[in-house]
Protein backbone atom coordinates (compact mmCIF):
# COMPACT_ATOMS: atom_id res chain seq x y z
CA UNK A 1 0.00 0.00 0.00
CA UNK A 2 1.27 3.42 -0.92
CA UNK A 3 0.24 6.75 0.53
CA UNK A 4 -0.82 9.51 -1.79
CA UNK A 5 2.24 11.34 -3.20
CA UNK A 6 3.66 14.00 -0.93
CA UNK A 7 6.55 16.41 -0.84
CA UNK A 8 9.18 15.57 1.72
CA UNK A 9 10.93 18.23 3.81
CA UNK A 10 13.71 17.34 6.19
CA UNK A 11 13.99 19.84 9.03
CA UNK A 12 17.47 20.47 10.40
CA UNK A 13 16.21 22.16 13.55
CA UNK A 14 12.94 22.65 15.38
CA UNK A 15 12.96 26.33 14.36
CA UNK A 16 13.33 25.29 10.74
CA UNK A 17 10.44 22.83 11.14
CA UNK A 18 8.22 25.65 12.41
CA UNK A 19 9.27 27.89 9.50
CA UNK A 20 8.57 25.09 7.02
CA UNK A 21 5.15 24.40 8.52
CA UNK A 22 4.33 28.12 8.33
CA UNK A 23 5.38 28.36 4.69
CA UNK A 24 3.71 25.12 3.59
CA UNK A 25 0.37 25.92 5.20
CA UNK A 26 -2.32 23.59 6.43
CA UNK A 27 -1.54 20.90 3.82
CA UNK A 28 1.61 20.02 5.76
CA UNK A 29 1.90 17.46 8.53
CA UNK A 30 4.72 16.61 10.88
CA UNK A 31 6.39 13.19 10.64
CA UNK A 32 7.82 12.04 13.97
CA UNK A 33 8.13 8.31 14.71
CA UNK A 34 5.46 7.61 12.11
CA UNK A 35 4.06 4.53 13.82
CA UNK A 36 0.53 5.95 13.89
CA UNK A 37 0.84 8.35 10.98
CA UNK A 38 2.33 6.07 8.32
CA UNK A 39 -0.42 3.43 8.64
CA UNK A 40 -2.98 6.26 8.35
CA UNK A 41 -1.22 7.56 5.24
CA UNK A 42 -1.07 4.10 3.70
CA UNK A 43 -4.79 3.61 4.27
CA UNK A 44 -5.24 7.14 2.87
CA UNK A 45 -7.19 8.25 5.91
CA UNK A 46 -4.77 11.18 5.90
CA UNK A 47 -3.48 12.71 2.67
CA UNK A 48 -1.10 15.57 3.45
CA UNK A 49 0.61 17.33 0.55
CA UNK A 50 3.76 17.86 2.55
CA UNK A 51 5.51 15.98 5.33
CA UNK A 52 8.02 17.75 7.56
CA UNK A 53 10.35 15.12 9.00
CA UNK A 54 11.69 15.77 12.51
CA UNK A 55 13.78 12.58 12.66
CA UNK A 56 17.02 14.18 11.56
CA UNK A 57 17.00 17.04 14.08
CA UNK A 58 19.79 16.61 16.62
CA UNK A 59 19.12 17.05 20.33
CA UNK A 60 15.41 16.25 20.30
CA UNK A 61 15.74 12.89 22.03
CA UNK A 62 16.68 13.14 25.69
CA UNK A 63 15.58 12.28 29.21
CA UNK A 64 16.55 14.80 31.90
CA UNK A 65 15.91 14.89 35.61
CA UNK A 66 15.95 18.39 37.03
CA UNK A 67 14.97 17.00 40.50
CA UNK A 68 11.54 18.63 40.25
CA UNK A 69 10.48 17.05 37.00
CA UNK A 70 11.47 14.56 34.33
CA UNK A 71 11.78 16.14 30.92
CA UNK A 72 11.54 14.16 27.70
CA UNK A 73 12.60 15.45 24.31
CA UNK A 74 9.70 15.19 21.89
CA UNK A 75 11.52 12.68 19.69
CA UNK A 76 12.47 10.37 22.56
CA UNK A 77 11.50 6.87 21.45
CA UNK A 78 9.27 4.68 23.62
CA UNK A 79 12.13 2.15 23.84
CA UNK A 80 14.50 4.78 25.22
CA UNK A 81 12.00 5.53 27.98
CA UNK A 82 11.40 1.81 28.56
CA UNK A 83 15.12 1.25 29.17
CA UNK A 84 15.76 4.47 31.09
CA UNK A 85 16.64 4.15 34.78
CA UNK A 86 15.64 7.80 35.19
CA UNK A 87 12.15 7.20 33.80
CA UNK A 88 11.64 4.48 36.41
CA UNK A 89 11.46 7.26 39.02
CA UNK A 90 7.84 7.55 37.92
CA UNK A 91 6.49 4.01 37.62
CA UNK A 92 3.62 4.95 35.31
CA UNK A 93 6.14 6.08 32.68
CA UNK A 94 7.96 2.77 32.66
CA UNK A 95 4.71 0.78 32.66
CA UNK A 96 3.46 2.75 29.70
CA UNK A 97 6.65 2.80 27.63
CA UNK A 98 7.40 -0.89 28.12
CA UNK A 99 3.94 -1.98 27.02
CA UNK A 100 3.33 0.07 23.91
CA UNK A 101 2.82 -2.24 20.94
CA UNK A 102 5.99 -4.27 20.27
CA UNK A 103 9.77 -3.85 20.17
CA UNK A 104 9.76 -2.60 16.58
CA UNK A 105 7.14 0.08 17.23
CA UNK A 106 8.82 1.14 20.49
CA UNK A 107 12.10 1.58 18.62
CA UNK A 108 10.48 4.15 16.33
CA UNK A 109 7.49 5.73 18.06
CA UNK A 110 8.03 8.89 20.07
CA UNK A 111 6.42 10.38 23.18
CA UNK A 112 5.92 13.76 21.50
CA UNK A 113 4.43 12.20 18.38
CA UNK A 114 2.05 10.07 20.40
CA UNK A 115 0.67 13.11 22.24
CA UNK A 116 0.52 15.25 19.09
CA UNK A 117 -1.36 12.50 17.22
CA UNK A 118 -3.88 12.25 20.11
CA UNK A 119 -5.15 8.87 19.01
CA UNK A 120 -7.99 7.94 21.41
CA UNK A 121 -6.37 4.52 21.80
CA UNK A 122 -2.84 5.85 22.26
CA UNK A 123 -1.16 5.04 25.56
CA UNK A 124 0.80 8.16 26.50
CA UNK A 125 -2.14 10.55 26.71
CA UNK A 126 -3.90 8.30 29.18
CA UNK A 127 -0.85 7.45 31.27
CA UNK A 128 0.42 11.03 31.54
CA UNK A 129 -2.94 12.60 32.40
CA UNK A 130 -2.66 10.98 35.86
CA UNK A 131 0.49 13.04 36.47
CA UNK A 132 1.26 16.76 36.44
CA UNK A 133 2.30 16.85 32.78
CA UNK A 134 2.88 19.80 30.50
CA UNK A 135 3.63 19.84 26.80
CA UNK A 136 6.14 22.39 25.54
CA UNK A 137 5.32 23.71 22.10
CA UNK A 138 7.33 25.83 19.70
CA UNK A 139 5.68 28.12 17.17
CA UNK A 140 6.60 31.24 15.21
CA UNK A 141 5.98 33.36 18.33
CA UNK A 142 8.28 31.27 20.53
CA UNK A 143 7.60 28.56 23.09
CA UNK A 144 4.64 27.94 25.33
CA UNK A 145 3.84 25.30 27.88
CA UNK A 146 0.40 23.72 27.78
CA UNK A 147 -0.93 21.48 30.57
CA UNK A 148 -1.71 18.07 29.08
CA UNK A 149 -5.38 18.34 30.06
CA UNK A 150 -5.66 21.42 27.83
CA UNK A 151 -3.38 20.03 25.12
CA UNK A 152 -5.52 17.09 24.00
CA UNK A 153 -8.83 18.60 22.90
CA UNK A 154 -10.56 15.73 21.16
CA UNK A 155 -9.81 12.59 19.16
CA UNK A 156 -6.84 13.39 16.90
CA UNK A 157 -7.15 17.04 17.91
CA UNK A 158 -4.72 19.01 20.04
CA UNK A 159 -4.04 22.61 21.01
CA UNK A 160 -1.16 22.71 18.51
CA UNK A 161 -1.50 25.30 15.75
CA UNK A 162 -0.60 23.97 12.31
CA UNK A 163 2.78 25.73 12.51
CA UNK A 164 3.62 24.53 16.02
CA UNK A 165 5.59 21.46 17.09
CA UNK A 166 6.02 19.69 20.42
CA UNK A 167 9.55 20.14 21.74
CA UNK A 168 9.39 18.57 25.17
CA UNK A 169 7.14 16.73 27.59
CA UNK A 170 7.61 17.66 31.24
CA UNK A 171 6.33 15.40 34.02
CA UNK A 172 6.51 16.60 37.63
CA UNK A 173 7.95 14.10 40.09
CA UNK A 174 5.06 12.96 42.33
CA UNK A 175 5.36 13.72 46.06
CA UNK A 176 6.81 11.36 48.64
CA UNK A 177 4.37 8.53 49.40
CA UNK A 178 2.92 8.57 45.91
CA UNK A 179 2.69 5.53 43.69
CA UNK A 180 1.16 4.86 40.33
CA UNK A 181 0.44 2.20 37.75
CA UNK A 182 -0.63 2.03 34.15
CA UNK A 183 -2.32 -1.16 32.99
CA UNK A 184 -3.63 -1.74 29.50
CA UNK A 185 -5.30 -4.82 28.10
CA UNK A 186 -4.35 -5.78 24.56
CA UNK A 187 -5.59 -8.67 22.47
CA UNK A 188 -2.07 -9.09 21.15
CA UNK A 189 1.15 -7.11 21.35
CA UNK A 190 1.05 -4.99 18.18
CA UNK A 191 -2.50 -3.70 18.56
CA UNK A 192 -3.89 -0.77 20.46
CA UNK A 193 -5.31 -1.64 23.87
CA UNK A 194 -8.97 -2.58 24.22
CA UNK A 195 -8.98 -0.44 27.36
CA UNK A 196 -6.44 0.95 29.80
CA UNK A 197 -6.28 2.47 33.26
CA UNK A 198 -3.79 4.91 34.73
CA UNK A 199 -3.73 5.49 38.49
CA UNK A 200 -1.61 7.73 40.71
CA UNK A 201 -2.22 7.65 44.47
CA UNK A 202 -0.60 9.54 47.31
CA UNK A 203 -0.88 7.81 50.67
CA UNK A 204 0.01 8.77 54.23
CA UNK A 205 -0.22 5.81 56.62
CA UNK A 206 -2.43 4.06 54.06
CA UNK A 207 -4.88 6.99 53.99
CA UNK A 208 -5.39 8.29 50.48
CA UNK A 209 -4.38 11.94 50.30
CA UNK A 210 -4.76 12.34 46.58
CA UNK A 211 -5.86 10.22 43.64
CA UNK A 212 -5.82 10.51 39.88
CA UNK A 213 -7.58 7.87 37.80
CA UNK A 214 -7.70 7.93 34.01
CA UNK A 215 -9.49 5.62 31.60
CA UNK A 216 -8.14 5.03 28.11
CA UNK A 217 -9.72 3.78 24.86
CA UNK A 218 -13.21 4.22 26.32
CA UNK A 219 -13.87 7.74 25.05
CA UNK A 220 -12.68 10.22 22.46
CA UNK A 221 -9.88 11.25 24.80
CA UNK A 222 -8.61 9.86 28.09
CA UNK A 223 -11.33 10.23 30.73
CA UNK A 224 -10.49 11.38 34.24
CA UNK A 225 -12.77 9.33 36.48
CA UNK A 226 -13.28 12.09 39.04
CA UNK A 227 -15.95 10.24 41.03
CA UNK A 228 -13.68 7.24 41.29
CA UNK A 229 -10.97 9.56 42.61
CA UNK A 230 -13.41 11.01 45.15
CA UNK A 231 -14.28 7.48 46.25
CA UNK A 232 -10.65 6.98 47.31
CA UNK A 233 -9.68 10.36 48.80
CA UNK A 234 -9.57 10.41 52.59
CA UNK A 235 -10.15 6.65 52.81
CA UNK A 236 -7.88 4.03 54.27
CA UNK A 237 -6.79 1.69 51.51
CA UNK A 238 -5.92 -1.85 52.50
CA UNK A 239 -4.97 -2.85 49.01
CA UNK A 240 -6.71 -6.20 49.45
CA UNK A 241 -8.58 -7.64 46.50
CA UNK A 242 -11.88 -7.39 48.40
CA UNK A 243 -11.36 -3.82 49.64
CA UNK A 244 -14.84 -2.23 49.28
CA UNK A 245 -13.31 1.23 48.72
CA UNK A 246 -11.44 -0.05 45.67
CA UNK A 247 -14.60 -1.79 44.46
CA UNK A 248 -16.49 1.51 44.79
CA UNK A 249 -13.83 3.33 42.76
CA UNK A 250 -13.93 0.65 40.07
CA UNK A 251 -17.72 0.94 39.95
CA UNK A 252 -17.46 4.73 39.54
CA UNK A 253 -14.91 4.19 36.76
CA UNK A 254 -17.28 1.84 34.98
CA UNK A 255 -19.95 4.56 35.07
CA UNK A 256 -17.52 7.22 33.83
CA UNK A 257 -16.44 5.20 30.79
CA UNK A 258 -18.05 6.09 27.49
CA UNK A 259 -16.91 3.30 25.17
CA UNK A 260 -17.84 2.66 21.58
CA UNK A 261 -18.49 -0.90 20.47
CA UNK A 262 -15.98 -2.00 17.83
CA UNK A 263 -13.86 -4.98 16.82
CA UNK A 264 -12.21 -4.89 20.25
CA UNK A 265 -15.48 -5.53 22.04
CA UNK A 266 -18.94 -4.34 22.95
CA UNK A 267 -19.49 -1.22 25.04
CA UNK A 268 -20.61 -3.34 27.98
CA UNK A 269 -17.50 -5.54 27.72
CA UNK A 270 -15.23 -2.49 27.68
CA UNK A 271 -16.93 -1.03 30.77
CA UNK A 272 -16.41 -4.32 32.58
CA UNK A 273 -12.81 -4.45 31.38
CA UNK A 274 -11.93 -0.89 32.35
CA UNK A 275 -13.40 -1.38 35.83
CA UNK A 276 -11.24 -4.48 36.31
CA UNK A 277 -8.16 -2.64 35.05
CA UNK A 278 -8.80 0.26 37.44
CA UNK A 279 -9.05 -2.20 40.32
CA UNK A 280 -5.79 -3.83 39.35
CA UNK A 281 -3.99 -0.53 38.79
CA UNK A 282 -5.14 0.79 42.19
CA UNK A 283 -3.82 -2.32 43.91
CA UNK A 284 -0.42 -1.96 42.22
CA UNK A 285 -0.35 1.79 42.92
CA UNK A 286 -1.02 1.21 46.63
CA UNK A 287 1.86 -1.24 46.92
CA UNK A 288 4.18 1.10 45.06
CA UNK A 289 3.10 4.06 47.21
CA UNK A 290 4.13 1.97 50.22
CA UNK A 291 7.54 1.58 48.65
CA UNK A 292 7.21 -1.93 47.27
CA UNK A 293 8.91 -2.72 44.00
CA UNK A 294 6.12 -4.14 41.85
CA UNK A 295 6.68 -5.11 38.26
CA UNK A 296 3.65 -3.87 36.37
CA UNK A 297 2.92 -4.76 32.81
CA UNK A 298 0.44 -4.59 30.05
CA UNK A 299 -1.85 -7.56 29.88
CA UNK A 300 -2.26 -9.69 26.83
CA UNK A 301 -5.21 -11.82 25.88
CA UNK B 1 5.77 1.17 -8.41
CA UNK B 2 3.89 4.46 -8.11
CA UNK B 3 3.36 6.61 -11.17
CA UNK B 4 6.56 7.75 -12.81
CA UNK B 5 5.31 11.28 -13.50
CA UNK B 6 4.85 12.06 -9.84
CA UNK B 7 8.24 10.56 -9.08
CA UNK B 8 9.98 13.04 -11.36
CA UNK B 9 8.59 16.05 -9.59
CA UNK B 10 9.22 15.16 -5.99
CA UNK B 11 11.85 12.44 -6.02
CA UNK B 12 14.64 12.61 -3.46
CA UNK B 13 18.12 11.16 -3.35
CA UNK B 14 18.97 8.65 -0.62
CA UNK B 15 22.07 6.74 0.36
CA UNK B 16 21.42 3.72 2.50
CA UNK B 17 23.97 1.18 3.64
CA UNK B 18 22.33 -2.21 3.34
CA UNK B 19 24.28 -5.20 4.63
CA UNK B 20 27.54 -3.28 4.27
CA UNK B 21 26.91 -2.10 0.72
CA UNK B 22 25.99 1.49 -0.11
CA UNK B 23 22.91 1.93 -2.27
CA UNK B 24 22.39 5.40 -3.80
CA UNK B 25 18.97 5.71 -5.33
CA UNK B 26 16.46 8.33 -6.34
CA UNK B 27 13.14 7.52 -4.76
CA UNK B 28 9.72 8.95 -4.25
CA UNK B 29 9.33 10.08 -0.64
CA UNK B 30 6.36 7.76 -0.27
CA UNK B 31 8.46 4.71 -1.09
CA UNK B 32 8.41 2.42 1.94
CA UNK B 33 11.68 1.06 3.21
CA UNK B 34 10.52 -2.49 2.54
CA UNK B 35 9.86 -1.65 -1.12
CA UNK B 36 13.22 0.07 -1.35
CA UNK B 37 14.89 -3.12 -0.14
CA UNK B 38 12.87 -5.42 -2.36
CA UNK B 39 12.55 -3.32 -5.53
CA UNK B 40 15.48 -0.90 -5.53
CA UNK B 41 18.06 -3.22 -3.94
CA UNK B 42 16.59 -6.51 -5.17
CA UNK B 43 16.83 -7.96 -1.68
CA UNK B 44 13.65 -9.97 -1.48
CA UNK B 45 14.39 -11.75 1.79
CA UNK B 46 12.47 -9.03 3.62
CA UNK B 47 8.83 -9.97 3.32
CA UNK B 48 5.62 -7.99 3.14
CA UNK B 49 3.05 -9.72 5.30
CA UNK B 50 0.16 -7.62 6.56
CA UNK B 51 1.44 -4.26 5.32
CA UNK B 52 -0.33 -2.66 8.30
CA UNK B 53 2.40 -2.66 11.00
CA UNK B 54 1.01 -5.76 12.65
CA UNK B 55 2.80 -8.92 11.61
CA UNK B 56 6.51 -8.05 11.67
CA UNK B 57 7.39 -10.08 8.55
CA UNK B 58 9.10 -6.93 7.20
CA UNK B 59 11.32 -6.49 10.28
CA UNK B 60 14.87 -5.33 9.53
CA UNK B 61 17.55 -3.77 11.70
CA UNK B 62 18.17 -0.05 11.39
CA UNK B 63 21.40 0.86 13.15
CA UNK B 64 21.03 -2.38 15.11
CA UNK B 65 17.42 -1.88 16.20
CA UNK B 66 14.47 -3.87 14.87
CA UNK B 67 12.00 -1.80 12.87
CA UNK B 68 9.03 -2.61 10.68
CA UNK B 69 10.19 -1.62 7.21
CA UNK B 70 6.57 -1.31 6.01
CA UNK B 71 6.08 1.49 8.51
CA UNK B 72 9.04 3.65 7.51
CA UNK B 73 9.77 5.58 4.38
CA UNK B 74 13.07 4.88 2.62
CA UNK B 75 13.97 8.58 2.99
CA UNK B 76 13.87 8.15 6.75
CA UNK B 77 16.62 5.53 6.51
CA UNK B 78 18.86 7.90 4.54
CA UNK B 79 22.40 7.66 5.92
CA UNK B 80 21.61 4.72 8.17
CA UNK B 81 22.77 1.11 8.26
CA UNK B 82 20.17 -1.51 7.47
CA UNK B 83 20.61 -5.21 8.05
CA UNK B 84 18.28 -7.61 6.28
CA UNK B 85 18.22 -11.39 6.47
CA UNK B 86 20.63 -11.49 3.53
CA UNK B 87 23.18 -9.71 5.72
CA UNK B 88 23.19 -12.28 8.52
CA UNK B 89 25.28 -14.87 6.68
CA UNK B 90 29.00 -14.10 6.65
CA UNK B 91 31.41 -15.61 4.09
CA UNK B 92 29.08 -18.45 3.24
CA UNK B 93 28.57 -19.33 6.90
CA UNK B 94 25.14 -19.11 8.46
CA UNK B 95 24.71 -16.77 11.41
CA UNK B 96 24.20 -18.74 14.68
CA UNK B 97 20.60 -17.49 14.73
CA UNK B 98 19.97 -18.88 11.24
CA UNK B 99 21.65 -22.16 12.15
CA UNK B 100 19.58 -22.49 15.32
CA UNK B 101 16.30 -21.80 13.50
CA UNK B 102 17.17 -24.66 11.16
CA UNK B 103 18.43 -27.04 13.82
CA UNK B 104 15.48 -26.43 16.15
CA UNK B 105 12.84 -26.48 13.41
CA UNK B 106 11.98 -22.89 14.29
CA UNK B 107 10.20 -22.46 10.98
CA UNK B 108 7.69 -24.18 8.79
CA UNK B 109 6.58 -22.14 5.78
CA UNK B 110 9.36 -19.64 6.46
CA UNK B 111 7.46 -16.49 5.58
CA UNK B 112 7.86 -14.88 9.01
CA UNK B 113 11.36 -16.25 9.57
CA UNK B 114 13.51 -13.36 8.30
CA UNK B 115 11.63 -10.91 10.53
CA UNK B 116 11.78 -13.24 13.53
CA UNK B 117 15.51 -13.78 13.13
CA UNK B 118 16.14 -10.03 13.05
CA UNK B 119 14.00 -9.44 16.14
CA UNK B 120 15.97 -12.24 17.80
CA UNK B 121 19.16 -10.50 16.65
CA UNK B 122 18.33 -7.32 18.52
CA UNK B 123 17.46 -9.33 21.64
CA UNK B 124 20.67 -11.38 21.56
CA UNK B 125 22.85 -8.38 20.82
CA UNK B 126 21.63 -6.93 24.13
CA UNK B 127 21.21 -10.09 26.19
CA UNK B 128 22.80 -13.51 25.62
CA UNK B 129 20.95 -15.09 28.55
CA UNK B 130 17.34 -14.18 27.89
CA UNK B 131 14.58 -15.71 30.01
CA UNK B 132 11.59 -17.21 28.25
CA UNK B 133 9.62 -14.10 29.23
CA UNK B 134 12.24 -11.88 27.63
CA UNK B 135 12.20 -13.95 24.44
CA UNK B 136 8.41 -13.74 24.31
CA UNK B 137 8.55 -9.98 24.74
CA UNK B 138 11.26 -9.59 22.10
CA UNK B 139 9.28 -11.42 19.43
CA UNK B 140 5.80 -10.24 20.43
CA UNK B 141 5.78 -8.09 17.29
CA UNK B 142 6.30 -11.03 14.95
CA UNK B 143 3.39 -13.20 13.95
CA UNK B 144 3.92 -16.84 12.96
CA UNK B 145 0.92 -18.79 11.74
CA UNK B 146 2.61 -22.20 11.43
CA UNK B 147 4.82 -23.15 14.32
CA UNK B 148 2.90 -22.25 17.44
CA UNK B 149 6.12 -20.46 18.50
CA UNK B 150 7.50 -23.22 20.75
CA UNK B 151 10.29 -24.20 18.37
CA UNK B 152 11.04 -20.53 17.75
CA UNK B 153 11.65 -20.07 21.50
CA UNK B 154 13.89 -23.15 21.41
CA UNK B 155 15.77 -21.80 18.40
CA UNK B 156 16.45 -18.46 20.09
CA UNK B 157 17.55 -20.20 23.28
CA UNK B 158 19.87 -22.42 21.26
CA UNK B 159 21.24 -19.44 19.33
CA UNK B 160 21.93 -17.67 22.64
CA UNK B 161 23.82 -20.71 23.97
CA UNK B 162 25.86 -21.02 20.78
CA UNK B 163 26.68 -17.31 20.63
CA UNK B 164 27.68 -17.31 24.32
CA UNK B 165 30.01 -20.20 23.69
CA UNK B 166 31.51 -18.55 20.61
Amino acid sequence: MYPRSFHYHRAGSLDEAVTMLGQLGSGAKVLAGGQSLIPLLKLRFANPEHLVDLNFIPGTSFIKDDSRALRFGAMTRHAEIEHSALARRIAVLHDCAAGIADVQVRNRGTIGGSLAEADPSGDWGNALITLDTSVHCLGPGGTRSVPLKDFIKDAYTTALAHDEVVTEVEVKIPPEGSGGAYVAFKRSAPVYPSASAGVQLTLADDVCQDAAIALGCVGLTAIRATEAETALRGKTLTGNADDPTIAAAAEAARAAADPQPDMRGSAEYKRELVAALVKRAIQIAIRRARGEDVEGAHLYA
Amino acid sequence: MPEAAAAETIAVQVQINVNGKLYSRTVEPRMLLVEFLREACDLTGTHVGCDTSYCGACTVLMNGLAVKSCTMFAVQADGSEITTVEGLEKEGKLHPIQKAFGDSYGLQCGYCTPGLMLSAHQLLSENLSPSEKEIRKAIAGNTCRCTGYMNIFKAIEQAARNMKGA
